[in-house]
C-alpha cells in the first residue's frame, strides 16, 4: 500500500488521529504527512471529516430519510444539472446517482417527519426534471460511516498469555 | 496421587504469576496477550454457526475434511510449499497439537532436541513429556534473535535428533531471511536432524515474505511445517492447526492423533474452510493494522530512549530496558496499570527484555506506550 492509501486508510477509521501519531504509524515524518493531507485535501481527495453520530441517543428531534427519485432528461438539462440544484440544500446530506429502479437517491435530514415531508413535496417534488419520489423514512440505525451501533463487543481474552 | 516423574519435572509456567497479578486490578492495559484482539473474520464464523444449524456435528476423517485440506495445500503454495492433501497434510487442534505430535512421533527416550531460546514457553515441557532431553540455544539480540550456526555449535546442537524453529517468533518477533535459515537448513542436513517447523505467524510479516525453510535444498524431507487459523484468521479459541511433510512423518503423527484426538474439531473446520475460501482481505486489514501498531511502538519506544530492535514478524516487540526484567514488569505494572511479560519467562535468551504484544487497539495501545514513558522518567 503507497502511503497515500494507508494514510486514508486509518483516517477513514479514526479522522482525529494527530499528525505525530499518524507518523508514528505510518513511519514517515510529521512534514510528510502534513504535506500528504494537505494535497489530498486540496485535490479534493479529502473533502472533511466528521463524526460518527447515533443521535437516536440523544433523544435529539433528528428525523432521516432516503428518497428515491426518478427524473426525466431533455436536451438541455442531464442529470449533472439537476443534481447541481438539488445539492445546494442543507437539508440535502448525500446525493448520489444509482442504477436500477429509479435515478437519485437522496438522503435528506431534518427536525421532524412534518419537516422532511414538506421539503419534499415543496423543494425537490416541483423541480421539473422530477417525475416521481418515494420517501423512506428512517426508523432505526445499526451501522453507520463503517461503525456498528450495538454495544461494543468487551475483550474478553486473558491479560496475559503465552 | 502419585505424579509421573515425566510432568513433576516441568515447573508452572512463569507467566501464570503475571496473569494473576494482571487479574487482581481493573485498570489493566495488557500487553500481555498472545492472542489477536480482532475476532474471527465474520464469513468463517457464520460458515461455523451454518454448520451447526445443519448439524454437521459428527467427526471428520482423522486427518480432517479432504475439502480443507485442499484449501491449506492451495493457501500455502504462496510460500513455496507443496503438499499433497492426501498424504502430506493433517489437520490437528490447534497447532500446539501439532508440536505435540512431532515430539511425540520423532522423539526417543533421551534423544536431544534442540530449541532456540527465547521461545514459545511450551517447547521446552512438550520435550520433557515426549521423554526428550531439551537442549537450550540461545539467539542474541545482536543477532536480532536470529538463530546462527555459531550459537548451533556452540550449544552442541550438532548432535540433536531433532530442531525446534519458531520464525517469524514468540516472543521476539524476530523473522528470517532465506540466506539466514540456508545456514541453519545446511547445518541440519550435515548434522541429519529432523526440523519442526512451527510457522503459526507466518501470514504476519512486515516488509517481506515469510520464507519456509522446508523450501530450501534437502530440508523437505526431514521438516515437518506447522501452522494454524489461530493467528491469522484471530481463531484462537476454534483451536486449528495443521502440519505438513512427507508421507511417513504424516503417518507417524497421524497414529498418535488417531488414537488421542480421533479428529479436529468439526465446527472449526467448517470456519477454516471458509477462512480460506473468501477471508483474505480480512487478513490483510488485520496484517496492515498490526504493522500500524508495530510502527507506532517502535516509534514510541524510540522516543523514550528503550533499546528495541526491528521486530518483522508476529505481533511482539521485545524492547531491552535492561536489568531484572520480572522486577521491572512487576512495578510497571504495580505503578502504571500496564502489563507485558518478562523476556526470562521464554527462556536463559530473554533475559533483561520485556515481551510486549501489539495486538490491542490503538486507542490502548497509545494510554500504555504514555504509561510506560512516564514509568521511565519517574525511574
Amino acid at each position: 500500500m503507497d502511503a497515500k492509501r494507508e494514510l486514508l486508510a486509518v483516517l477513514s477509521t479514526d479522522a482525529r488521529e494527530s499528525v505525530t501519531d499518524l507518523s508514528r504509524q505510518l513511519d514517515l515524518d510529521p512534514e510528510t504527512v502534513e504535506e500528504l493531507i494537505d494535497e489530498l485535501e486540496a485535490d479534493g481527495v479529502i473533502h472533511g471529516y466528521q463524526a460518527v453520530i447515533d443521535w437516536d441517543s440523544i433523544n435529539d428531534s433528528h428525523v432521516s430519510a432516503f428518497v428515491e427519485l426518478n427524473v426525466e432528461l431533455d436536451r438541455e438539462t442531464g442529470y449533472e444539472e439537476i443534481a447541481d440544484r438539488i445539492v445546494k440544500f442543507p437539508t440535502v446530506q448525500s446525493l448520489r446517482l444509482v442504477s436500477g429502479d429509479y435515478d437519485f437517491a437522496i438522503e435528506v435530514t431534518g427536525e421532524s417527519m412534518q419537516d422532511v415531508s414538506r421539503f419534499i413535496s415543496e423543494q425537490i417534488a416541483p423541480i421539473p426534471e422530477v417525475t416521481q419520489t418515494v420517501t423512506h423514512f428512517i426508523m432505526d440505525t445499526y451501522k453507520d460511516g463503517g461503525m456498528e451501533f450495538g454495544d461494543r463487543d468487551r475483550d474478553d481474552r486473558l491479560s496475559v498469555s503465552p | 496421587m502419585r505424579i509421573a516423574e515425566r510432568v513433576r519435572s516441568v515447573p508452572e509456567s512463569g507467566i501464570r504469576k503475571f496473569f494473576e497479578l494482571a487479574e487482581e486490578r481493573d485498570d489493566v492495559i495488557s500487553l500481555g496477550v498472545g492472542e489477536p484482539d480482532f475476532s474471527a473474520p465474520w464469513a468463517a464464523r457464520t460458515a461455523a454457526i451454518d454448520s451447526l444449524e445443519r448439524g454437521r456435528t459428527s467427526y471428520t476423517s482423522n486427518r480432517g475434511k479432504r475439502e480443507l485440506r485442499e484449501y491449506i495445500a492451495a493457501d500455502v503454495a504462496r510460500w513455496g510449499l507443496e503438499y499433497s492433501p492426501d498424504e502430506e497434510i493433517l489437520v490437528t487442534t490447534g497447532a500446539s497439537e501439532a508440536v505435540d505430535l512431532a515430539l511425540r512421533a520423532f522423539v526417543d527416550p533421551g534423544d536431544t532436541v534442540a530449541v532456540h531460546e527465547p521461545s514459545y514457553i511450551s517447547y521446552v515441557p512438550g520435550v520433557r513429556f515426549a521423554g526428550g532431553e531439551p537442549l537450550g540455544v540461545p539467539t542474541y539480540a545482536a543477532d536480532d534473535f536470529k538463530l546462527t550456526v555459531d550459537s548451533l555449535q556452540k550449544s552442541g546442537a550438532g548432535d540433536a535428533e531433532v530442531l525446534i524453529l519458531c520464525y517469524p517468533n514468540n516472543p521476539t518477533g524476530a523473522v528470517m531471511t532465506e540466506r539466514e535459515l540456508s545456514a541453519v537448513a545446511d547445518f541440519c542436513v550435515d548434522n541429519d536432524i529432523t526440523v519442526i517447523a512451527d510457522e503459526i505467524y507466518a501470514a504476519l510479516t512486515y516488509g517481506r515474505e515469510h520464507v519456509s525453510i522446508a523450501t530450501l535444498p534437502g530440508m523437505r524431507e526431514r521438516t515437518i511445517v506447522i501452522n494454524g487459523f489461530s493467528k491469522a484468521f484471530a481463531m484462537t479459541g476454534l483451536r486449528l492447526g495443521y502440519a505438513m511433510g512427507p508421507p511417513e512423518g504424516i503417518d507417524a503423527m497421524n497414529r498418535v492423533h488417531q488414537y488421542t484426538m480421533l479428529s479436529a474439531p468439526t465446527t472449526a473446520q467448517f470456519a477454516a474452510i471458509e477462512a480460506l475460501r473468501s477471508c483474505g482481505d480480512a487478513v490483510e486489514e488485520m496484517r496492515s493494522a498490526y504493522n500500524r501498531r508495530r510502527r507506532f511502538v517502535l516509534s514510541r519506544f524510540s522516543e523514550m530512549g528503550l533499546d528495541c530492535f526491528e521486530a518483522r514478524g508476529a505481533f511482539y516487540a521485545f524492547p531491552e530496558p535492561g536489568g531484572d526484567d520480572e522486577a521491572f514488569a512487576e512495578e510497571l505494572l504495580e505503578s502504571q496499570g500496564v502489563a507485558v511479560v518478562p523476556g526470562s519467562v521464554f527462556g536463559e535468551g530473554g533475559r533483561g527484555h520485556l515481551r510486549v504484544s501489539y495486538a490491542t487497539g490503538m486507542r490502548d495501545l497509545k494510554e500504555a506506550m504514555n504509561r510506560m514513558e512516564t514509568f521511565l522518567d519517574d525511574r
